[in-house]
């Protein structure tokens, strides 16, 4: 299949950016967005053009590296599929594919297609874990059942894959749906309620001086979620948060 | 937010309530909504809550606006290629819009009722109440300038029906208030909310313009 | 050269517990004047520098992506091993180490084996009081399943996300260190080169990935958490990031490589689809106990499938080769890893394949998705149901158990497993050699440790199933926080590193040099990937599941001549000091290009078929693997000395007094 490209090119953080048209033609229909992007990169490359910049790693949906916007939406048209994920047959011969960076103030741009995302890094510091050292001593893993429920739920947040497109599909540029993920997990599982009030404070705090937008409930993080973590870990947060700050002494 | 929007869908209902006594539009009718105004604007309880519905309306308001403004600026470069009807619906992402449609009517609104009542010229019925009434059926009835009145209402009102259909459920998701359950019942109700409530405050100025003739 | 593995003395049971009786400690005043380097941030890696911050060393971790979360580890699917016993199925310490020495094919040491299954148990523990949410039953206790190769369930797990859940579980760990600045975290640097001052590593040369500026960094340990380095056949089931850089450059500076041709290749994956392919993906092993695999019996029906004249489902049963179960009647489908891949292979390089290019073998579920549906029917009381309603009563079956799996199938292939066959093929998956190291997990360079997939030292010729999460971890978490101590104590009073030293100089030039030659060579012909697949593709036909002596020649000589030209001729636009993922690509490529040499030189040395390893001049008459041994039970640590071709072999010897050395026998 032959394509239009319209591709954000930006030579570094301080540059100034634009849309940049291509044309790439024989795309095969097996072959993922992102191989689609290699090939236009080799023809780059092949005439002395500089190939285009993009992140990406596992190329199998998990590691959370690709982060392309894709005709207007995160990851492309496809449901909870990431970028590495999505293939050529869901495209038409002769479409024009917009593919520009996420874009939010926290998550500036480096190069091209590739975003700065260690403000996430940064907010699971904030508070993202238990605070318990290694050591061959804990609980043995029986010692306290959890309820199945519970345990599933936990997994269910607990696979968000921190690739940010929650952030980029907010028309705030809100990241609720990430933090909230983490927050969730660790307050469904036995283990996290030791230090449940302040992380949820913590880690809230850290997402504002970020520079994140607020959450407005739109709802478009979860619909774009790859992974297909639900609107319930926002609430759960903002019940968390709530109580939190309410019983807080400091 | 969602506190004070919370309290002002209750008092959407409260309002509704008092404004459906305008569908009887006989002198009786008129006359036991104006003694029904004046107990409105003057029972001291009444009174203290109605301080909280301004204070609400100005939080709201103003917080809605701060929202909009950092919301912005959490993206300062914009996307050339946006689909948000893809993940989301309009009025979700239009409520700083809705709300500031919103505002400017109770604006004009307020001068022209609330106002009025308090510190305009306005007659008294044979109750000896202020006959606001009047005033309401002469601002609906009153030619092409009541014509406007009317059509400005009615978009008002289908601005705060859009407000309503992301705001009523979104409230409780800010609150936490989330259950497997219950969760799906309050949007139904929700979304219902958002259609009949603002239908209903619809049809008044409607029927009154119709009862001219 | 004489290597020194110092396993403790004592009884097997006993080794690990005397070590770490008898082990220097550093006390924590002086913890705290100590750095410690870690490259990588995988289960080996994010788990070291979290425990080695915890007890109060200064950690710098690197990372090439963008984050610590992204390590490749986070695509482990199917489970960590640990011998809890949970099920009361006889599982044991004694049995996990059994187990792995065996599925290994004899080629481990015994007393590091034995460790890892010693402290197997203490990782879930750990990872529970994290918050990783395992998969459990509903009385709220862990649940487990089974693995092949075993015949206990011990295989702990989350869904198909074991390794993203263990790994975000050690992140965290990382990250609370992150925090408390115990931990600095570089992401987006490349380490570049190790630096070895009068004989010990004392630091490294880093690239950074978004400047390009190079940094020297000075520690008093480095360890190595780099991972695999399957990538050398350019497509693998590894990241496209992965690579083996941080190992060889350690190789070349003096640490030992170990058995460099021990490669697992995964025989469920999904196949090759074109030219345009840039990574595979792996279908989970459990997908072999409900699929049956075959290929059709007449080589005229195979090309009518490759031409799209025929279908599978109208091939009748009789037309039907189900090859493994053919040839090995007791455990079928089920065989291991390595004995099941190669049988693919002979299928289809005879001529059998079912795919356009002709390497590809069905697993088909027709005959589980109508078991499943006969037993379902008779659950729900249907009498003679329809082939219709039993189709959909096994469909829904094996949807609950598979339907993640199935549901990726069809993204990447656009087939609906369900009805036609899903078409799978063997590819690289892990590999079990990597940098010789000691019980202490430290290389033949002192100072300098490697864990996890970058070292060699647990799986022997072959890694069983949800053996790599266990070993990652139990290196990171519980094996050297220990011995990293030992050589430690002696540091005490070395005081910080001076980076001014002219060791750093010299490796900084190098670093230098070989980027400045890449950048301004004269040819300028051809991308990276262009010679990296032809690289790949040299080790794939004569480096990959069989091997013999005149193609392993051949592959020698052609990898010397590819390497030349590659120095000469690749092309790397954009420049060196800002970010060029050309550049990153290249400098990888380079490192690859002398390892497969070494692959080769090692594969070719190594007269004998186990485990991964399959010469073809070795194989009984039924061709199975023919171990050797008398003659080959050791370790080849190969010695770096200027050039791959000059390597020079050192042996260690594998002693077995707990074992007995066993032929595996499937039939």
């Amino acid at each position: 299949m032959d394509l239009k490209l319209k591709i954000w090119r930006q030579a570094n953080a301080n540059s100034k950016g634009e849309l940049k048209d291509y044309n790439i033609s024989d795309v095969s229909e097996d072959s993922s967005f992102l191989e689609m992007m290699d090939q236009l990169n080799e023809e780059l490359i092949e005439k002395g053009d500089e190939p285009v910049a993009f992140d990406h790693d596992c190329r199998e949906g998990i590691c959370g590296m690709c982060s392309m916007h894709i005709n207007g939406e995160p990851h492309g048209p496809e449901n909870e599929t990431t970028t590495c994920q999505l293939h050529m047959r869901k495209f038409k011969d002769g479409d024009t594919i917009y593919v520009e960076p996420w874009r939010a103030r926290a998550f500036p741009v480096m190069k091209d297609l590739v975003v700065n995302r260690d403000a996430m890094d940064r907010v699971i510091q904030a508070g993202g874990f238990v605070s318990v050292n290694t050591s061959g001593n804990t609980l043995d893993a029986n010692a306290i059942p959890v309820p199945k429920a519970n345990a599933d739920e936990a997994f269910n947040a607990a696979t968000c894959i921190g690739c940010g497109a929650c952030v980029a599909a907010c028309p705030n540029a809100s990241a609720m749906l990430f933090v909230s993920a983490k927050v969730s997990q660790l307050a469904l599982l036995p283990q996290g309620q030791v230090e449940a009030k302040d992380r949820v404070l913590n880690m809230v705090n850290q997402m504002d001086l970020e520079g994140f937008g607020n959450c407005s409930n739109v709802g478009a993080c979860a619909e774009e979620c790859p992974k297909g973590i639900s609107l319930e870990n926002i609430a759960r947060m903002n019940r968390e948060y709530l109580s939190a700050s309410i019983s807080s002494e400091k | 937010m969602s506190l004070t929007g919370l309290f002002l869908i209750s008092f959407l209902i409260v309002h509704l309530l008092g404004n459906l006594q305008l569908l009887d539009l006989s002198v009786e009718g008129q006359e036991k909504f104006n003694a029904y105004a004046k107990f409105m604007t003057t029972f001291p309880v009444i009174k203290i809550v109605s301080y909280l519905l301004y204070f609400s309306i100005l939080f709201h308001a103003f917080d809605g606006l701060l929202l909009v403004r950092q919301n912005r600026a959490a993206r300062p470069e914009r996307y050339k290629s946006w689909k948000p009807n893809a993940n989301s619906v309009w009025a979700s992402r239009n409520m700083g819009l809705l709300g500031t449609i919103i505002l400017a009517f109770i604006i004009l609104h307020m001068s022209q009722f609330w106002y009025t009542m308090h510190w305009g010229e306005i007659g008294m019925d044979s109750q000896g109440n202020k006959d606001l009434a009047a005033v309401v059926i002469k601002t609906y009835q009153d030619g092409s300038a009541g014509m406007i009145m009317v059509s400005l209402y009615v978009i008002a009102m289908a601005a705060i029906a859009f407000h309503l259909w992301h705001g009523f459920a979104s409230a409780f998701q800010t609150l936490g208030l989330n259950h497997k359950r219950y969760t799906p019942v309050i949007k139904t109700v929700g979304y219902a909310f958002s259609v009949i409530v603002p239908l209903a405050y619809a049809i008044i100025p409607v029927f009154i313009l119709m009862a001219k003739n | 050269m004489k290597l020194d593995s110092k396993i403790p003395e004592g009884p097997l049971e006993k080794k690990w517990q005397n070590h770490k009786a008898n082990i220097r400690l550093v006390n924590p005043a002086n913890k705290r004047n100590i750095d410690v380097i870690v490259v990588g941030t995988g289960l080996a890696g994010a788990s070291a520098a979290a425990s080695l911050a915890e007890m109060g060393y200064n950690v710098k971790a690197f990372c090439f992506q963008d984050s610590p979360r992204r390590a490749h580890s986070i695509a482990a699917q199917g489970g960590i091993n640990a011998a809890k016993n949970y099920q009361n199925d006889g599982d044991s310490v004694y049995r996990l180490f059994y187990d792995t020495i065996k599925g290994g094919d004899y080629r481990s040491r015994e007393a590091n084996v034995y460790r890892l299954a010693e402290v197997s148990a203490n990782i879930i523990d750990q990872a529970v009081a994290q918050g990783v949410p395992f998969a459990r039953e509903y009385g709220g206790n862990l649940d487990n399943r089974s693995f092949g190769g075993v015949q206990v369930s011990r295989t702990f797990y989350a869904k198909g996300q074991t390794g993203q859940q263990l790994l975000l579980g050690a992140y965290s760990a990382l990250s609370r260190q992150i925090a408390k600045g115990k931990v600095k975290l570089y992401n987006r640097h490349e380490m570049m080169e190790v630096v070895v001052v009068d004989g010990k590593a004392r630091g490294i040369i880093a690239r950074n990935l978004v400047t390009g500026e190079i940094q020297r960094h000075g520690a008093h340990a480095v360890v190595l958490a780099s991972g695999g380095y399957g990538n050398v056949f350019f497509l693998s089931t590894n990241a496209m990031g992965s690579n083996g850089s941080a190992a060889w450059k350690a190789h070349r500076k003096g640490a030992l490589f170990a058995n460099p041709c021990f490669t697992q290749i995964h025989p469920t994956c999904i196949p090759v689809s074109g030219e345009h392919q840039s990574k595979l993906t792996l279908m989970s092993e459990s997908l072999r106990n409900d699929g049956r695999i075959w290929v059709p019996k007449d080589r005229k029906d195979a090309e009518a499938i490759r031409a799209g004249k025929l279908k599978p489902t109208d091939l009748p049963e009789e037309k039907r080769d189900y090859y493994l179960e053919r040839r090995y009647p007791s455990f079928g489908n089920l065989v291991p890893r390595d004995v099941a891949s190669r049988a693919a292979k002979e299928r289809c390089d005879e001529g059998f394949g079912v795919n356009k290019t002709g390497e590809a073998v069905y697993l088909d579920f027709a005959a589980a998705i109508e078991r499943y549906g006969k037993t379902e029917a008779n659950i729900q009381g249907i009498d003679n149901p329809s082939p219709e309603k039993i189709r959909e009563l096994g469909t829904k079956v094996v949807e609950a158990k598979y339907g993640n799996l199935f549901a990726m199938y069809e993204k990447i292939v656009d087939d609906n497993p369900y009805e036609t066959p899903m078409m799978i093929y063997p590819a690289v998956h892990y590999t079990m050699g990597g940098l010789w190291v000691d019980y202490n997990l430290m290389t033949s360079v002192p100072g300098l440790f490697a864990l996890g997939e970058a070292n060699f030292s647990d799986h022997g010729a072959n890694r069983l199933g949800a053996s790599a999460l266990m070993q990652g971890l139990a290196d990171g978490y519980f094996v050297i926080p220990y011995t990293i101590g030992d050589y430690l104590a002696d540091e005490i009073r070395t005081g910080e590193i001076d980076t001014n030293h002219e060791a750093f100089a010299a490796a900084e030039n190098e670093v230098k040099g070989n980027i400045d030659k890449l950048m301004n060579n004269a040819g300028k012909k051809h991308s990276v990937d262009y010679y990296h697949k032809k690289l790949g593709r040299i080790m794939w036909d004569k480096c990959g599941m069989a091997r013999n002596a005149q193609g392993l020649t051949e592959a020698i000589k052609e990898i010397q001549e590819l390497r030349a030209e590659y120095w000469d001729n690749v092309k790397i636009p954009g420049k060196a000091d800002e970010m060029n993922p050309e550049l990153d690509k290249a400098m990888r490529v380079a490192d690859f290009m002398e390892l497969g040499e070494l692959m080769c030189k090692d594969a070719l040395e190594r007269e004998e078929s186990c485990g991964g390893h399959f010469r073809e001049e070795y194989q009984t008459e039924e061709g199975e693997a023919l171990r050797r041994d008398e003659d080959f039970a050791f370790v080849s640590a190969w010695k770096y000395s200027g050039d791959p071709s000059t390597t020079e072999l050192v042996k260690e010897d594998l002693v077995f007094e707990n074992v007995e050395l066993k032929t595996r026998s499937y039939k």
